[in-house]
């Protein structure tokens, strides 16, 4: 069944995006990440303007992190606190990202970043999530316990502030540079951050890891509600057709995942996120450094 | 005085009639195409005859030569080069006017139907429909940016030229079938026909098919450039009760 898409301008097939949504919902769901990484290359794929699926995932994110947070909400595993101070640093991020964003559009360079956003960041995580993944199963045939680090160069900072639900007395700087970095990218890709947010919180705040995922989708939520209302108003290219389409697979594919992922390993769920994440780092890079078939490409004229 | 003016004009087109001797009467099988949420293109059949006032003249039989042209807007055509080892947007051309659809069909090969220079007058053929003047002094090759336009829109079926597809039968009457793709703005579609007899152009028709938006593709897409905040604020809205409602579900199915 094709259905026209009002603001993208473009005809698809609606079983085609329920699909997609729901296979994207269940690998969120297995792994609790939010999954704008995985879709919005495929919306480019199906052939979506890069302009409208950055905007419009954004504006499905919204919708599958609340469906998230409320179950976190009951099991009282957000730390509101620490989720205020990174929503803080997220808002300015996503302002900053969408002036940036703004101007590549003009330049022509705009596809460029979002891909070489992808590839670094994806390629970082991916390969990190790897070896750390790697090595916990190797530990645990091994059974020594995983060592963890108490004290580093974030202790000393000024400003601090008292985390209750997180345990943590820390400054208030780095959460907030970590939330300016994931609004900055969720405006330029299109996706929530929990990707790099959830390893910067567990690493690099030290947060215990059964607050995170609450947390982050509790700030995901706003910065992306804040995304597609900025998309909304200066770019006009929130398709909420094909917002309505995803979300509908998405939240359905979401609770299959969930119910497989309890009965995987943590490691190996780990490892099977950490090869997903290469592999689309991979098909993207390719992209970049092959020749491409089609070297000319036809946009809307900059008006100088 | 205009009374006098509009007898004067009557006059006047009176006596250049005959000078038309072959002109074309028109039927579109429909001039509304409605974009609605299932649209999957659409197929437009034309038709008409060729009205003359005498005898089918002697020489070469006549042709006629369909065109249907969407709205036209500016664009920029980029071509990539590799720097630094990856393929990246570096050189642009501006087009002045390019056409979102154009589609040319024939009743035979477009060189023998029709001659180069009425091809320059009429803007027919699918090169001559785009209008680009500069190119910035860097670039030699303007023409390959809009050889690129016309192959990549050809490609997803916006440019079309199809020889020999449209009929004509006794030299009077011809019908075509113009096919809108599915990935179509809205606008007037100007369609354009002519008549030639030996590569020159006797005769000319247009008129317009309205392609609209309608119901509720019409509505979200005066809402998101109308009221962008209203607009926003309402995505994000269906957002949050589509994720509530998932999750109140899901609670149903575990209770």
């Amino acid at each position: 069944m094709q259905i026209y898409l009002p603001i993208a301008e473009v005809s698809v097939n609606a079983f085609l995006l329920l699909g997609l949504g729901g296979i994207v919902g269940i690998l969120s769901g297995m792994f609790g990440v939010g999954g704008g990484f995985l879709m919005t290359p495929l919306l480019f794929m199906i052939g979506i303007p890069p302009a409208v699926a950055v905007a419009t995932e954004a504006n499905q994110i919204v919708a599958s992190s609340f469906s998230g947070v409320l179950a976190h909400l009951k099991r009282k595993t957000v730390d509101l606190r620490m989720g205020t101070v990174l929503l803080i640093g997220g808002l300015v991020g996503a302002a900053l990202g969408v002036v940036v964003f703004n101007y590549l559009k003009a330049q022509g360079q705009v596809d460029l970043l979002v891909k070489l956003c992808y590839v670094v960041f994806l390629g970082v995580i991916g390969g990190l999530m790897f070896i750390e993944s790697l090595n916990a199963i190797r530990k645990t045939k091994s059974g020594k316990p995983p060592a963890r680090k108490k004290h580093n160069w974030i202790h000393g900072l000024p400003f601090k502030m008292r985390f209750r639900v997180s345990g943590l007395y820390i400054s208030v700087i780095p959460p907030l540079l970590v939330g300016v970095a994931v609004g900055i990218l969720a405006a330029i890709m299109g996706v929530g951050g929990g990707f790099i947010m959830v390893p910067a919180m567990i690493y690099l705040l030290g947060m215990p890891t059964k607050v995170v995922v609450g947390t982050s989708l509790f700030q995901i939520i706003f910065v992306t509600g804040f995304t597609t209302l900025l998309h909304a108003t200066t770019n006009f290219t929130v398709d909420i057709v094909l917002a309505v389409l995803l979300l509908v697979g998405g939240v359905i594919g979401a609770q299959i995942g969930t119910r497989i992922g309890v009965k995987m390993k943590a490691e190996q769920l780990r490892i099977l996120l950490a090869l997903m994440v290469l592999a689309v780092c991979g098909k993207l890079a390719l992209d970049l450094l092959l020749m491409p078939s089609e070297l000319y490409s036809v946009g809307a004229a900059t008006g100088h | 005085m205009p009374r006098f003016l509009t007898g004067l004009l009557t006059l006047l087109l009176l006596c250049t009639g005959p000078l038309w001797a072959e002109e074309v009467v028109l039927g579109l099988s429909k001039d509304k195409v409605s974009i609605t949420t299932s649209f999957d293109g659409s197929d437009i059949l034309i038709f008409g005859a060729v009205k003359r006032e005498q005898a089918i003249p002697e020489g070469p039989p006549i042709e006629v030569i369909v065109t249907v042209a969407g709205p036209s807007t500016p664009l920029t055509v980029r071509r990539k080069a590799k720097r630094l080892g990856i393929w990246v947007n570096t050189d642009a051309v501006e087009v002045d006017r390019a056409p979102s659809f154009y589609a040319v069909q024939t009743s035979g090969p477009l060189r023998e139907v029709l001659k180069d220079v009425e091809d320059l007058r009429h803007k027919i053929s699918v090169p001559r429909a785009i209008r680009s003047v500069g190119a910035p002094s860097n670039i030699s090759d303007a023409e390959s940016f809009t050889e690129a336009l016309i192959r990549i829109r050809s490609r997803s079926d916006l440019y079309q030229l199809r020889e020999d597809a449209v009929t004509v039968s006794e030299q009077t009457l011809f019908r075509t079938a113009v096919r809108l793709p599915a990935a179509l703005t809205e606008g007037d579609y100007v369609t354009r026909i002519f008549l030639t007899r030996d590569g020159q152009v006797i005769s000319s028709y247009d008129t317009t098919i309205d392609v609209q938006k309608v119901g509720l593709e019409r509505w979200l897409f005066e809402l998101s450039r109308g009221q962008p905040l209203l607009y926003g604020i309402m995505s994000i809205a269906i957002a949050i009760a589509a994720g509530w409602a998932a999750s109140a579900v899901f609670r149903m199915f575990r209770a």
